[in-house]
């Protein structure tokens, strides 16, 4: 069995709307692969569409977690699987604290009628908040309610720590952060990669890439990836912006006579 | 029974786990139907003196002549038929003060509902009553020993008339409402409770009622006296079996704390979905006082059930703490009365409630404060949930202060749990129902923790179940 996220000829619709338009991507375990793209070229359509968000239509193609074919799962399933995504906005859940959120998403991948072992939890969990900087007072306070930026932030990267998945996706984490807090945040991402793991890191600047160093950068521009290259990929399209890509892929395109 | 079934009954109250019910064999029946012979037969059975069978009477005339309030409560009212209605049904007068010497059927029943667990483990004293009367009940030596008194209505009017009577029907009269008349008329059951001066019961006192019978009426009356400076807990649970036909419950509650005393009564009501639950339930607080209504509303068809509290002294204080949940099919009709009688008396009113489905939850608020009267206080915060987008919930709040020497505040939300919101959590693992519980659990969770910590438990795995079976 191949040990990949493998995304193939993907195509999506939001309201009828194609706005994946026959994606091919593949993370192989072990990797660190980024995806970058103007605004509107489609990148929180992937991450919603590989999470399985009920608005967005899969029209074709398949993706496929380490062989397992992640479209034909619930969202629960994915996430059981080892599917996570770090959202670009995290939802506020009112009156829900830390610890028993975390708490019900780790009893919910045990077998049924086991229980989790409430003391090795909680130590685990403050370690894990520790290495993030996050106060262990935190535990207590309902999820994302009236938290900061970086501190939502801090905190997808937090549950990603403790339900260690296999193949985890960043929508934009950088946004809205100090260079502190993306250290924090990159740092955490660093301190879990793994031969067994991949990542998939969506963003808009090459900054958080400083940190987070990719083996291979994508460039996805309107519903598709035209360009894929090393981490100096990402460099260059700091330096020069998006227009040469486009440029360059639309020549290619004329040159095969799409 | 082993000791780890009962462990698990202990902690499985849920309303499957009530949906069981024993043959019927009942030596004492009042037949269907009400009339002046049904009253005669319970006051006959339970040999009371003549004050009492007065009363009875004269409370069903009251009933008969008071309309359905139909004109601002719920049509589903008009469902119940009074004459097919079995007003009395008992299978012996004197409850046991031993399990052992329970019946083994209705021994069975609450062991299947973990009542003789709970009272080993943290009560003070239990009463467990099956249909129309106590078939177990029990307080512990040491409390016995300071004179607190808890026993059933009837042997409270019988045995300690000068405790009860001067209290008996004063805190709720007769024609309060249709229902309290009909409670009045016919009840049956219930606690009666005296605290001494300065006894302080550190355990709760529970109460368990349970309905066994089809087409029947449960209609306990409680009153609970706790004297200057004493303080209790008291603690009620109910459950029926989901029979095809309409049960009625309508109980009337009376509690009296005098100067300094407190009282802290908590409800947790998992009645089946075919139960009509109409309760009234009221308290006087002199100088001093704290009473304490917790409700918890889960189960029945139509609950209307208002709490109140009569602050009659200087410094009294009221507080209502309710939750509802109103799943499929069911309408949660509560509230609470706060009642200003006297100067610097300050009421607290929380009230939290989640609609399920089609499942409709009510808030009705009363408070009143004088123009006479100066330093009140009020804090009244009603908060729904919605689940699904055709769950309904109305709010009808009625403040009625006069004078400008008190401060009230009123504060009202309804909110939703958002499609985003479920989307986050199943992406973390959860399942539908999951996700709904830990939203629902959530919601409510800053009132939760002011319960004692075993209906914590037990209140937070009813929310599951409720959310399981919602979502099917």
């Amino acid at each position: 069995m191949s040990q990949v996220l493998s995304i193939s000829n993907l195509k999506a619709n939001v309201a009828g709307q194609e706005i994946l338009k026959g994606l091919n991507l593949e993370v192989p375990q072990g990797e660190v692969h980024a995806i970058m793209g103007p605004n509107g070229s489609g990148k929180s359509t992937l991450a919603k569409v590989m999470a399985g968000h009920e608005d967005y239509e899969v029209t074709a193609g398949g993706i496929t977690m380490n062989g397992e074919d992640l479209l034909a799962m619930e969202i629960d399933e994915r996430s059981r699987a080892g599917f996570f995504l770090a959202f670009q906005y995290p939802l506020e859940i009112p009156g829900v604290s830390i610890a028993n959120f975390i708490r019900a998403a780790r009893q919910a991948r045990l077998q049924k009628g086991d229980e989790l072992d409430a003391v090795a939890f909680y130590k685990e969990m403050y370690g894990k908040m520790d290495e993030l900087k996050i106060d262990r007072s935190f535990t207590g306070r309902a999820v994302n309610e009236g938290f900061s930026g970086g501190e939502k932030k801090r905190l997808e990267i937090l549950q990603m720590m403790m339900l260690e998945p296999k193949y985890a996706v960043l929508d934009e984490t950088d946004s809205g952060l100090d260079i502190d807090a993306l250290k924090i945040v990159a740092d955490g991402v660093n301190a879990m990669r793994s031969p067994e793991r991949g990542f998939l890191v969506i963003t808009h600047y090459q900054r958080l890439l400083d940190y987070i160093v990719p083996d291979v950068v994508h460039v996805l521009y309107k519903g598709e990836i035209i360009k894929t290259g090393g981490k100096e990929l990402a460099l260059e399209l700091e330096d020069k912006g998006y227009d040469w890509v486009i440029q360059e892929f639309a020549d290619q395109e004329v040159a095969v006579g799409v | 029974m082993s000791q780890d079934t009962a462990t698990a009954a202990a902690v499985n109250i849920d309303q499957d786990a009530g949906d069981f019910s024993f043959p019927e064999d009942y030596a004492y029946d009042a037949g269907t139907g009400l009339s002046e012979k049904t009253v005669e037969y319970i006051s006959g059975v339970k040999n009371e003196e003549k004050w009492i069978l007065d009363f009875r009477k004269k409370a069903l005339k009251i009933f008969e002549g008071k309309p359905l309030p139909t004109h601002w409560a719920s049509k589903d009212l008009e469902n119940i038929i009074f004459n097919d209605i079995r007003y009395y049904l008992a299978k012996g007068q004197q409850p046991s003060r031993s399990w052992d010497d329970v019946p083994d059927d209705v021994k069975e029943t609450f062991e299947r509902l973990g009542i003789p667990e709970k009272e080993r483990k943290f009560l003070a004293g239990v009463e467990a009553q099956f249909d129309s009367e106590a078939a177990y009940s029990n307080v512990k030596v040491e409390l016995e020993k300071e004179g607190v008194i808890f026993v059933n209505s009837t042997e409270g009017l019988r045995e300690h008339p000068e405790i009860f009577r001067k209290w008996f029907g004063k805190v709720i009269p007769t024609g309060d409402n249709k229902y309290s008349a009909l409670n009045s008329a016919v009840f049956s059951g219930g606690s009666f409770i005296y605290v001494p001066p300065g006894v302080k019961v550190k355990h709760p006192l529970q109460a368990y009622f349970r309905i066994n019978a089809e087409n029947f009426g449960q209609f306990e009356r409680t009153l609970i006296i706790v004297d200057e400076g004493a303080e209790v807990t008291y603690m009620e649970g109910c459950t029926a079996p989901k029979f095809e036909t309409a049960t009625l419950h309508s109980a009337v509650v009376e509690l009296v704390a005098m100067p300094h005393a407190k009282i802290q009564y908590i409800t947790v009501q998992n009645w089946s979905a075919n139960v009509f639950n109409l309760v009234t339930k009221r308290a006087l607080a002199f100088e001093n006082a704290e009473v304490r209504w917790i409700d918890c509303n889960i189960g029945s068809r139509l609950t209307m059930k208002y709490p109140g509290v009569v602050m009659k002294g200087r410094k009294a204080r009221g507080e209502v703490i309710s939750i509802a949940l109103a799943n499929d099919g069911q309408h949660q009709d509560t509230g609470a009365k706060m009642v200003h009688a006297a100067d610097e008396t300050t009421s607290n009113v929380i009230s939290k409630s989640i609609s399920v489905g089609t499942g409709r939850s009510t808030y009705r608020g009363m408070v009143h404060i004088p123009k006479h009267l100066k330093g009140c206080r009020n804090n009244t915060e009603c908060d729904a949930l919605l689940i699904n987008s055709n769950s309904r919930t109305d709010t009808y709040p009625a403040i009625t202060v006069k004078g400008n020497q008190h401060v009230t505040q009123h504060e009202a939300s309804v909110s939703q749990v958002s499609e985003e919101q479920i989307f986050y959590m199943k992406q973390r693992g959860l399942n539908e129902a999951e996700a709904m519980s830990l939203s629902v659990n959530g919601f409510v969770n800053d009132l939760v923790r002011e319960f004692p910590m075993e209906y914590s438990v037990e209140l937070k795995r009813l929310i599951d179940l409720e959310m399981e079976n919602s979502v099917g």
